[in-house]
């Protein structure tokens, strides 16, 4: 990764990680789990959440990347994003790589 | 998926001697490959250079926030802060802790990176403008974008 893509990456996966810190936004990516573009009607009802909190947790969502909206008619539907998800395990992922070499020159230096 | 990173190795040294190679500034310079200027203390900026190859124009930087003889060594700092042509001074940085533990003759260490769900500050208050109603802006924006 270069190194300006790094820091896009790093910003972009902390949006990621505090999006998916709350278990209602939880909640909501895995009633999307299926894949099939959901309304907020639709994602609200049986939920103790007023329509405008749901509409400000997609908000965060669609900010994070993890979920888009298209529009139906006079509604939006959301709809789950994946791709976004790997992005944010590829940061971390290279961040702990670069643990494992560090851990490993540790290691050589006491052991030796 | 967790929003951090942990890793638990076993060392063939004792823990006193684990711990002076994390806490020891030149010692912990010579794994870490960074070059620092003073030593260790809690509170203060532990600033230095990097020295991998073809990263001796890196600054490194990390504030250490305790020094619990022989058991925990943390710091905050920002992961990849490598690019000199970003203020990383505005993002959050991460905590990293080292917990050293005896194991037999050895040492357990166990490393935690903690953090990355901290959104950084101007990240932030962009997120804030945007629940703020700022939303018909940001699509000015991305129209002037697109059609410029």
């Amino acid at each position: 990764m270069s190194t300006a893509s790094v820091s896009a990456a790093r910003t972009f996966s902390a949006q990621i990680f505090s999006a998916l810190g709350d278990p209602t936004r939880l909640a909501i990516l895995a009633r999307l789990g299926d894949g099939r573009a959901a309304s907020i009607s639709a994602l609200s009802a049986g939920e103790p959440l007023t329509r405008q909190a749901m509409t400000k947790h997609l908000k965060v969502l669609e900010g994070a990347g993890l979920v888009s909206s298209v529009r139906v008619g006079r509604e939006s539907r959301f709809r789950l994003e994946p791709g976004s998800l790997d992005e944010a395990r590829a940061y971390l992922d290279s961040v702990s790589a670069q643990w494992d070499g560090a851990l490993e020159r540790l290691r050589a230096h006491v052991e030796e | 998926m967790a929003d951090r990173i942990e890793k638990t190795i076993d060392l063939k040294a004792p823990v006193q001697r684990v711990w002076r190679a994390l806490t020891d500034h030149e010692e912990f310079g010579r794994w870490f490959r960074v070059k620092l200027e003073a030593p260790f203390a809690v509170g203060r900026t532990a600033r230095g250079r990097i020295t991998h190859p073809g990263y001796e124009h890196v600054e490194w930087n990390a504030e250490v926030t305790a020094m619990e003889a022989p058991r925990l060594f943390a710091f905050t700092w920002r992961p990849y802060a490598i690019d000199p042509d970003v203020d990383y001074s505005r993002e959050e940085p991460t905590l990293v802790e080292f917990r050293l533990e005896p194991k037999g003759e050895g040492t357990r260490l166990t490393l935690v990176e903690s953090g990355f769900d901290k959104v950084p500050a101007h990240r932030r208050d962009e997120a804030f403008r945007m629940n703020e109603g700022g939303w018909a802006q940001q699509m000015e924006n991305i129209r002037a974008h697109v059609d410029g």
